[in-house]
């Protein structure tokens, strides 16, 4: 990252006017934890509450707004999640290319594919997302790539740029159905041979379809429609009044990295 | 014609000089005194040499030499009686006599026999000849596990060996997959905890750490410093239990079994310190969100420091036995090498990394709990093989030792978990005595308590690499996706790389020093 910010010399003045809007939401954070009384915005010392870095997220801040100045076509929002992680989301069709940057691009370097995870929203139009953790050893940074898709559009395979990612996409395929086009070996990996359905959808459920049980006059385990003695419980947790009257006031799930840096005083 | 040549003539002159000319009629009649010649045509044709079987009076016109009568003996009868010779052959003689049905009448009882008296003789026999059998060659499939000894759980590898080489090799995983991500998609962030000492049943307390780390960045909360350095000392506790047994376990794959017995034995002396801290052996859900369940009894540090002095001896006896052996130098040296770009590229972290020379350890470059105030080094091998994974994880144990006796110097005072209830349960002393405690203690344990929406990715080193949990929150007690990242994933995925081109034993020594298990694989 000292490369990076001498490289953006420019927006030095972006960081100290990032470090000021970090105390703000450190206030906001202690009042989160705060009990039901209200307390004092400048009790911002309690040792409960963790401390955002204020130099992380401004190093975060300026290179997620430099993937998004280098590939504006792909790159459709830049943001911050759980403090100090950068999250970049693109479109389906740049996987391979905005991978390719990040791992040979001189200013990243993201060579190590930590993980490749799937997520699962039925109630939207794209339901699944495909999460890349990737990781430089170079700068010691992390990074998040996201992308959509649904349940019949294929995403490019990362298998050219990260040799890792293999057996990731086959568990993706297993778990989610998500199709991989180009992959060399896309089969099932985690689930029994001859199994049906993609289990870590949300619609698929707990228990399952069939049961597996040894019949004594076949003499050979038999698969049967699943016979439950007992309707599967669903518990509802949710509580009908607010818990945390301080979540109000809570940091954002994800901060939106602007595009362009704001203007200098 | 006369005009014609004349013609030519003419134009010879033309072309050529008079003395080109006579050079050329020079020429011309030396080829035609060597060829046009009668001579010459002579001696183009030869007489044919013929075989012994047809002489030459076959072939004679002279009718005085075809005898009426021919002279019959009794037996041998000689060629010169029968065909005297006659006047040699002519070859403008243009009459050719053959054997006409009168003369081969004459002939019908005569015996034909070849000359000499080789056909009295029997044929020469060379002794036994096995005749050649048609062999196709044919790589063969063989199934290495699900229920080998050696493959560390349960793995199903199908091999393609030629006899011995291995030249592909392709791991079936998911024998033991058990749906722990979906499990927990339907739990509460408390019970969700449980999961994950089944991931990683050889060092369990480092896959809590990963998933506390991400509950508590979403909750933005920070641990008190005791539970701080209960969890470093801990992890590395963790970390001595998983490469004692990893390495007893190479070594008893390689042939060696004094060196597990051993091990084991400190591995067990090991559960008993988790044992004490959190009333269990291994799965012991001690490290939860907001801290740890409960305060480490007195005395524990006390027998920790006894335990780690003599631990290192017990190193240097595995050492005497192991490291200098011929046998394991032999099977283990050169045997899985891989350089430090393709383990980048293939996703290694942990030993199976730094043992290619790449020094990259979490609890250093992004330091968690109390590791930032630790003094320890990085140990790195150089050849990536078998050998320098071995030596990678004796050399972390000590530092190991040498981590957990900072804890224990260094312990300080104070809360083991965080003093917001609407987090951690209170103390059950607390929870009898007060009706705010109580009614903390049932909504946690009924409801639990709720996360605000995000999402993190938590790693922490665990003792085979990089153990992340990718947490996403809706702002509900319940986790809406946990994706769970082992390392030993990346690495059986690097054996369809390994494998080819080594032998059947090495593979066994190859998972063996990948120190996989297959807890957190299938999950």
């Amino acid at each position: 990252m000292a490369a990076l910010i001498r490289n953006l010399g420019a927006r030095a003045a972006v960081a100290a006017l990032s470090a000021k809007h970090v105390v703000p939401a450190a206030g906001s954070t202690a009042l989160r934890m705060a009990s039901t009384t209200p307390v004092e915005p400048k009790k911002a010392d309690k040792p409960t509450v963790r401390q955002p870095d204020a130099v992380a997220r401004s190093h975060l801040s300026d290179f997620g707004r430099y993937v998004a100045e280098c590939l504006p076509k792909y790159v459709q929002k830049v943001q911050l999640t759980a403090g100090d992680e950068l999250e970049v989301l693109i479109a389906p069709e740049g996987v391979v290319p905005v991978l390719q940057f990040l791992k040979d691009h001189h200013q990243a370097q993201f060579t190590n594919l930590v993980d490749i995870a799937g997520v699962d929203v039925p109630c939207r139009k794209n339901r699944f997302e495909v999460v890349y953790n990737l990781l430089s050893l170079r700068y010691n940074s992390r990074i998040r790539v996201k992308t959509y898709t649904d349940e019949l559009t294929p995403l490019d395979s990362a298998c050219e740029v990260h040799k890792a990612a293999n057996w990731y996409e086959r568990e993706i395929w297993d778990m989610y159905g998500v199709f991989f086009a180009n992959h060399p070996d896309l089969r099932r990996i985690l689930t029994d041979y001859g199994f049906e359905g993609h289990p870590q959808r949300r619609d698929f459920p707990l228990s399952g379809y069939v049961e597996l049980r040894y019949d004594d006059e076949k003499k050979r385990v038999v698969c049967e429609p699943l016979e439950l003695a007992q309707e599967f419980r669903k518990f509802d947790l949710s509580a009908p009044w607010e818990q945390f009257p301080n979540f109000r006031n809570a940091n954002p799930p994800a901060e939106v990295v602007p595009p362009q840096a704001p203007a200098k005083k | 014609m006369s005009g014609g040549t004349q013609g030519i003539r003419k134009l010879a002159d033309k072309l050529f000089t008079p003395n080109e000319i006579r050079r050329f009629q020079a020429y011309k009649n030396r080829l035609s005194e060597k060829y046009l010649t009668v001579e010459g045509l002579k001696s183009t044709f030869k007489r044919p040499d013929l075989g012994k079987l047809f002489n030459r009076r076959v072939f004679s016109s002279n009718k005085e030499d075809c005898p009426e009568e021919p002279k019959v003996k009794e037996c041998d009868p000689s060629w010169d009686e029968l065909y005297p010779p006659g006047p040699p052959y002519e070859p403008y003689d243009t009459h050719y006599w053959y054997p006409d049905p009168e003369f081969m009448n004459k002939q019908q009882y005569i015996v034909w026999y070849p000359e000499g008296d080789e056909w009295k003789k029997r044929p020469n026999f060379k002794g036994k000849q096995i005749p050649p059998v048609d062999r196709t060659f044919r790589t063969k499939l063989i199934n290495f596990g699900p229920a080998h000894p050696a493959a560390h759980g349960v793995l199903r590898m199908i091999l393609e060996l030629d006899n011995e080489t291995v030249l592909n090799a392709d791991p079936h995983i998911g024998l033991l997959h058990r749906g722990t991500e979906k499990l927990i998609e339907y739990k509460t962030y408390t019970q969700a905890l449980p999961y994950f000492d089944r991931l990683d049943y050889v060092s369990c307390m480092a896959n809590e750490l990963a998933y506390c780390l991400a509950v508590e960045k979403l909750l933005n909360v920070e641990v008190p410093r005791r539970a701080k350095y209960i969890r470093t000392m801990f992890s590395e506790i963790m970390r001595l239990t998983n490469h004692t047994m990893a390495i007893g376990s190479s070594v008893l794959d390689c042939g060696a079994i004094t060196p597990l017995f051993w091990l084991f034995e400190e591995r067990e002396k090991l559960y008993e310190f988790s044992e004490r801290a959190s009333g269990a052996r291994l799965h012991a859900a001690y490290i939860r969100p907001g801290g740890v369940a409960s305060d480490i009894p007195l005395g524990f540090l006390h027998d920790l420091y006894q335990f780690i002095n003599q631990f290192n001896e017990r190193l240097d006896e595995v050492e005497d036995v192991v490291t200098d052996n011929r046998i394991w130098r032999m099977r283990n040296i050169g045997i899985g090498v891989i350089s430090a770009h393709d383990a980048l590229n293939y996703g290694c972290t942990g030993p199976v990394l730094r043992a290619t020379g790449v020094k990259w350890d979490l609890r250093k470059q992004q330091p968690y709990d109390a590791y930032d105030e630790m003094d320890f080094d990085v140990v790195v091998g150089s050849n990536g093989d078998c050998y320098d994974r071995y030596l990678v994880r004796m050399r972390e144990m000590r530092e190991s030792v040498n981590i957990i006796k900072q804890c224990i110097d260094a312990m300080p005072p104070g809360e083991i978990k965080v003093d917001d209830l609407k987090i951690c349960p209170p103390q059950r002393s607390k929870m009898k005595e007060g009706m705010e405690d109580l009614i903390h203690h049932f909504k946690h344990f009924s409801q639990g308590f709720r996360v605000p929406p995000g999402q993190t990715y938590c790693a922490v080193e665990s003792p085979k690499g990089e153990f992340g949990a990718f947490l996403i929150s809706d702002g509900s007690s319940r986790p809406y996706r946990c994706k769970i990242r082992p390392a030993s994933y990346a690495h059986l995925a690097l054996m369809a790389k390994m494998a080819p081109a080594h032998l059947l034993a090495d593979v066994v020594a190859i998972i063996g020093s990948l120190d996989i298990v297959f807890g957190e694989i299938d999950r």
